[in-house]
């Protein structure tokens, strides 16, 4: 052990062989306080805390197993050899504990140790327990604290971060991998949490970007401050790169413990069944009037998800990004399920590109987490114009369509009114492999809405009006779809959650598999 | 806002009698459309376009061939030119005739009749006021306070309260106005009268009236806890009397205004159904729609005088969807995510006509429903009311509950010492919910960690076939921090089965219940005593709001680790609200008075908001510049909108 000789002022007086009980107590302390008191104070003063104390709050008390607290980085030039250069356990907290009793593998990147820049042994921490997670079957959570590479070691501060992100990949669609971003994420770092499955941020204290404001003014000329290029607010409502925000790190670190329910330990286990108080037939009197008579006319979709689901409990996912489409976790007689849907109040609930990849990203989760999709469908079609053809609709279109497609979970989906044109196929349709597809007396299958179909159909006829009377009679109602098999059936809105508590019930042991492949090709 | 059809069908159904429900647009999927026989559209949402709209009810009758039309309250139940056009088909009109409603319509004629036929008047100036000037003059002849009133129009609508001259130059729009004095402290009665085309009338007892917030009433009860027999028949034979001199049929309400010497003035004459009937119905045991069509057939009346008795005690509670705690209550919009009645208790009625899922729209009346309750004497009828209230489930409107729970428990209240000040001089800085003792703060505290503890010992509970065995934190001992009203509790529980014991402060509070966690109600023994609070919020950060003694509450309930490590966190600077004005309620915007680049003074009215019968002025916070102007008369606003921002 080379640590031994370099510190010969520690030298234990029994010799080599048995270091002696202080020694170890030390290190343990030492590991214990990271980057001292003066270090915890200053992240504290930054509204932060430490990345021991929020390992404490999201795992269940005393749960937590630590691993690799004696690892210390390994670089010896720029003076990082000396002693007081060295902290047990380097920049990152890692091992195992609890959340609600489920276990679960976490590392807690530490801003008091060298701005928790990413060493070598620190990657090496963070790929150990992966590794383990991945074999045992249970979900990784990492909580991002990092000011970036460790400079002083250079390219092996860059293997480190590729050794991570290859784990990212191999371990994504076997265990859900979950990122919080408690603080700044910057530069290759990025990429990690990019490639998990879920990037949680805390308002205004957590950053993630390619490259900071200085090096974006010296190449673009752009002002820009930190908040504005990568902080939690411009991730969850412009880029869509953050799934969702926290007021703090308290808030954040609760909330994903509750969030951390929704989810199966791995790719091998049902969706969780937790106990339900919700009775399972309740009837929903509010449905049955919540869609407008006028088909032009916006309402909630929310009201609907929330009125259906155990509890009126929805744990959206990107709730300010492409609002358009609605996704999240919720329960139905306990059990975990994803839910889609349009969401008409917002440019009508049409599909466009970031509501088609948003969407399908949740669809694949869910799929490849054995979580049943219930889909609620308003959908008025494609969202048209150039903006959109220039911005490859086609290609971002098809991947809801491709996720959709694929997905051999439960798929339970209800048309509430409008299911128009692709955009009726893309969402969950019967032809999709739908396993039970219902309309809402309200619902309108059609190729599209009544006046562009007139418009196509008697061109040049004098009585348009007529016409589209005749074609909303023919067309603007469930039937066509119903009488073809395309809906199972025509279902009072109120009785909504009680048909689908009851058909989950059913399709819980659905056994669906697609044909043999090396990876499917989806249309990135 | 169909409470009333909702009412009327209900007893048409009782007679055998087949209905037709009109309606606007947005109402075509409320109940009353739904309960009805039939349905006519009359007209988009804006009431005079449908409801108001003559052309078009007369053209719903025809197309339906109704024989009669009970014309509820409000709208053109008082419209004398509607009970005409009524008259001209043919068409029953379920209230008085013609002649009655011009003669009682105008406040200024009644007066005079009222005083012909010996009913006591207020003194005061009985005419026309020409424009503010006169107005001031003649008001400061009465002495102030002084109540004006536009000739036309019934309820509270266009009466106003003026203490000083510059308050009485400022209601220029009501020239056509009417004052005369008002009581400074006074009471409000109604008499319900019930006459036939037969020349025969009975007085039903009175309605106390008195509790009123922007001159329309709250809370009302009958009879009135501070009427002699006496006095009680002198003011029905006098509303008798009055019926009588205008031939009035159909059922009528005379209101009084009392003194504290119990004189009593007539106020006015309602010539139509009153939103408050109930509460006689309850006491007198009638049925007064029934009594009504009875009448507009032409039969006589059944009952004699001596017929009609006070059968116990009955109190009525309006409940609105509007904010209380904004000047006693500024109405609310919204849809009623979930809604429960609290129709499971006896001696409870709700007239409503609304249902879970309806909206409550800017564009009618924000009244969800009337809950009344019934009980032998008057204590009882106030705890039925208490525990109706509290079982009474609204989520999606804030509504004014709290309000009306505090009312019916304040010990004022409870004394019967009532007026129509009640409100301001109980609340004299506004309402701001209800104030915990200590023990109730207890209460509140322990049934917040209570549930906690319950939801995070569910949280931990799965089902199923598990691949990895879950490892529950065994704990029996809890110890949380729960803050409420920015001051900090450190509490102890303990549990066993679903009975917790919560030490706050070296107080024992037991608390026991079903935990049931997705019920509304959370019917919870605490020391012993039954209660049922509403858990409104609970989310995974701590939050919890509860609905405890009608009031909600905000907590946060967090672990003694997760509480210790808030104190790191950043405190969130709140917005500079000066510079920034926001619609304090959903409504249209009437004016606006300033541009961009305007200079305003503080105080300055910038924009007047109007809702549900209410205009709202909108002044400026501090003195600045208009730095921009969202908004434009004639828009529509929601709750918090951005309407102008300063410099």
């Amino acid at each position: 052990m080379v640590i031994f000789l370099t510190k010969t002022h520690q030298f234990p007086k029994g010799g080599l062989c048995s270091p002696p009980r202080e020694r170890i107590e030390k290190k343990r302390k030492a590991a214990l306080t990271g980057g001292g008191q003066l270090r915890i104070a200053a992240q504290h003063k930054r509204g932060k805390l430490t990345a021991r104390e929020r390992l404490e709050l999201l795992l269940d008390p005393d749960s937590f197993v630590e691993c690799d607290m004696f690892v210390e980085h390994r670089c010896s030039d720029f003076g990082m050899e000396a002693d007081h250069n060295k902290y047990p356990g380097d920049s990152v907290v890692t091992g195992q504990g609890r959340i609600n009793g489920r276990l679960v593998y976490v590392f807690s990147q530490d801003f008091t140790v060298f701005g928790g820049s990413l060493s070598g042994a620190h990657a090496q921490k963070v790929c150990k327990i992966m590794d383990q997670a991945m074999m045992v079957g249970a979900p990784v959570i990492g909580l991002n604290d990092s000011g970036g590479a460790r400079i002083q070691e250079g390219v092996e501060s860059l293997a480190g971060y590729a050794d991570i992100f290859l784990r990212n990949v191999m371990a994504s669609g076997v265990v859900p991998q979950i990122s919080l971003i408690m603080g700044p994420c910057a530069g290759g770092a990025v990429y990690s949490p990019a490639l998990t499955d879920f990037t949680f941020m805390v308002k205004d204290t957590s950053y993630l970007f390619i490259t900071g404001p200085d090096v974006v003014k010296s190449v673009t000329n752009e002002d820009v401050t930190q908040e504005e290029l990568g902080g939690a607010k411009t991730h969850t409502t412009v880029s869509g790169v953050a799934h969702r925000a926290f007021e703090n790190d308290v808030d954040a670190l609760l909330n994903l413990r509750d969030f951390f329910n929704f989810l199966p330990l791995s790719n091998k286990d049902p969706a969780p069944v937790t106990e339900c108080h919700d009775p399972r037939d309740r009837p929903v009197p509010g449905l049955d009037t919540i869609v407008p008579f006028e088909s032009t006319k916006a309402y909630d979709m929310l009201d609907i998800v929330h009125g259906v689901l155990d509890e009126r409990e929805f744990f959206e996912i990107m709730p300010n990004y492409a609002k358009n489409i609605v996704v999240g976790f919720a329960r139905m007689n306990g059990r975990t399920v994803g839910i889609v849907g349009n969401q008409p109040k917002v440019a009508s609930g049409c599909l466009d590109i970031n509501s088609s990849v948003k969407g399908a990203r949740f669809v694949r989760f869910c799929d490849a987490f054995n979580i049943p999709i219930i889909t609620f469908v308003d959908v008025p079609g494609f969202l048209p114009g150039t903006a959109q053809e220039y911005g490859g609709i086609i290609r971002h279109g098809a991947k809801l369509l491709y996720a959709f497609a694929e997905a051999t979970i439960p798929k339970i989906t209800v048309i509430t009114r409008k299911a128009y044109g692709g955009a009726y196929d893309v969402m969950s349709s019967k032809h999709l492999r739908g396993d039970v597809n219902y309309a809402w007396p309200s619902a309108e299958v059609a190729v599209m809405g009544a006046k562009g179909a007139v418009q196509i159909i008697f061109r040049g006829k004098e009585n348009q009006a007529e016409a589209e009377a005749e074609y909303v009679e023919k067309f603007a109602n469930p039937f066509p779809a119903a009488v073809r098999g395309f809906v199972d059936d025509i279902i009072q809105p109120s009785t909504t959650r009680k048909r689908i508590c009851r058909d989950l019930e059913v399709l819980a042991s659905k056994k669906q598999t697609n044909p043999w492949k090396k990876h499917a090709n989806i249309p990135l | 806002i169909g409470e009333i059809a909702c009412r009327v069908i209900k007893t048409c159904k009782k007679m055998g009698i087949k209905t037709v429900a009109v309606h606007s647009d947005v109402d075509s999927s409320a109940v009353h459309v739904k309960v009805a026989d039939e349905a006519v559209c009359v007209g988009p949402a804006p009431t005079s376009k449908s409801y108001l709209n003559m052309d078009a009810i007369m053209n719903a009758i025809k197309q339906t061939g109704a024989q009669a039309v009970h014309p509820g309250y409000g709208f053109l139940s008082e419209n004398k030119e509607f009970a005409k056009r009524l008259a001209a088909e043919g068409v029953t009109f379920i209230g008085p005739d013609t002649h009655a409603i011009q003669a009682m319509g105008d406040k200024i004629e009644s007066k005079l009749i009222a005083k012909a036929a010996k009913v006591n008047t207020i003194p005061g100036f009985d005419g026309v006021v020409k424009d503010a000037k006169e107005a001031v003059k003649i008001a400061g002849e009465i002495g102030y306070p002084v109540m004006i009133k536009a000739s036309a129009g019934g309820g509270g609508k266009g009466m106003r309260i003026a203490w000083n001259d510059e308050e009485t130059s400022d209601m220029g729009f009501f020239l056509s106005g009417h004052i005369s004095d008002i009581c400074a402290n006074g009471f409000c009665w109604c008499l319900q009268v019930l006459a036939d085309k037969h020349g025969n009338a009975l007085w039903l007892n009175e309605r106390e009236c008195s509790i009123q917030r922007r001159n329309q009433k709250v809370v009302e009860e009958a009879p009135s806890t501070f009427l002699d027999p006496d006095t009680r028949r002198a003011m029905g034979e006098q509303a008798v009397s009055l019926a009588n001199a205008v031939k009035y049929s159909s059922a009528g309400t005379v209101e009084f205004l009392v003194d504290s010497k119990k004189n009593f003035y007539f106020l006015e004459m309602n010539t139509r159904l009153q939103v408050e009937h109930p509460i006689t119905e309850c006491i007198t045991g009638l049925d007064l729609v029934q009594q009504m069509i009875r009448i507009a057939k032409g039969y006589k009346l059944q009952h004699k005088q001596s017929d009609i008795p006070i059968n116990g005690w009955a109190v009525e509670s309006r409940v609105y969807a509007e904010d209380p705690y904004k000047s006693f209550g500024l109405p609310s919009i919204g849809r009623l995510s979930q809604y429960q009645e609290p129709l499971d208790l006896p001696n409870v009625r709700v007239d409503s006509g609304i249902q879970e899922g309806s909206d409550i729209s800017i564009y009618y009346d924000p009244m969800i429903s009337k809950l009344v309750t019934y009980g032998k004497t008057r204590e009882e009828a106030l705890k039925k009311m208490e525990d109706a209230l509290d079982n009474y489930v609204i989520r999606g409107v804030t509504h004014n509950i709290p309000l009306l729970r505090e009312i019916i428990v304040h010990p004022r209240f409870v004394s019967g010492v009532i007026s129509t000040k009640f409100l301001p001089e109980v609340y004299p800085d506004g309402f701001k919910g209800h104030m915990l003792t200590a023990g109730e703060r207890r209460e509140l505290l322990a049934t917040a960690a209570a549930l906690y503890v319950a939801a995070q010992l569910r949280s931990q509970k799965f089902l199923g076939d598990l691949r990895v065995s879950v490892v529950p934190a065994e704990s029996r001992q809890w110890e949380l921090c729960v803050e409420l009203d920015k001051s900090v509790h450190m509490l102890g529980v303990s549990r066993s089965g679903n009975n917790y014991t919560v030490e706050i402060d070296g107080e024992k509070v037991e608390v026991s219940g079903e935990w049931n966690l997705a019920s509304a109600l959370l019917p919870i023994t605490i020391n012993g005593k039954h209660r049922t609070l509403q858990c409104l919020l609970r989310t995974a950060a701590g939050e919890i709001s509860l609905q405890y003694l009608g009031t909600s509450f905000k907590l946060r309930v967090l672990s003694k680790l997760a509480a210790s490590l808030s104190k790191h966190m950043p405190e969130k600077v709140p917005e500079d609200t000066s510079s920034i004005l926001r619609s304090p309620m959903p409504g249209s915007v009437v004016a606006v008075s300033v541009k961009p680049g305007d200079n305003v003074a503080e105080g300055q009215e910038i924009c007047v908001i109007e809702a549900m019968k209410m205009q709202n002025s909108m002044t400026a916070a501090k003195t600045a510049k208009v730095k921009s102007v969202h908004c434009k008369a004639g828009d529509t606003v929601g709750e918090g909108d951005l309407l102008v921002e300063l410099e």
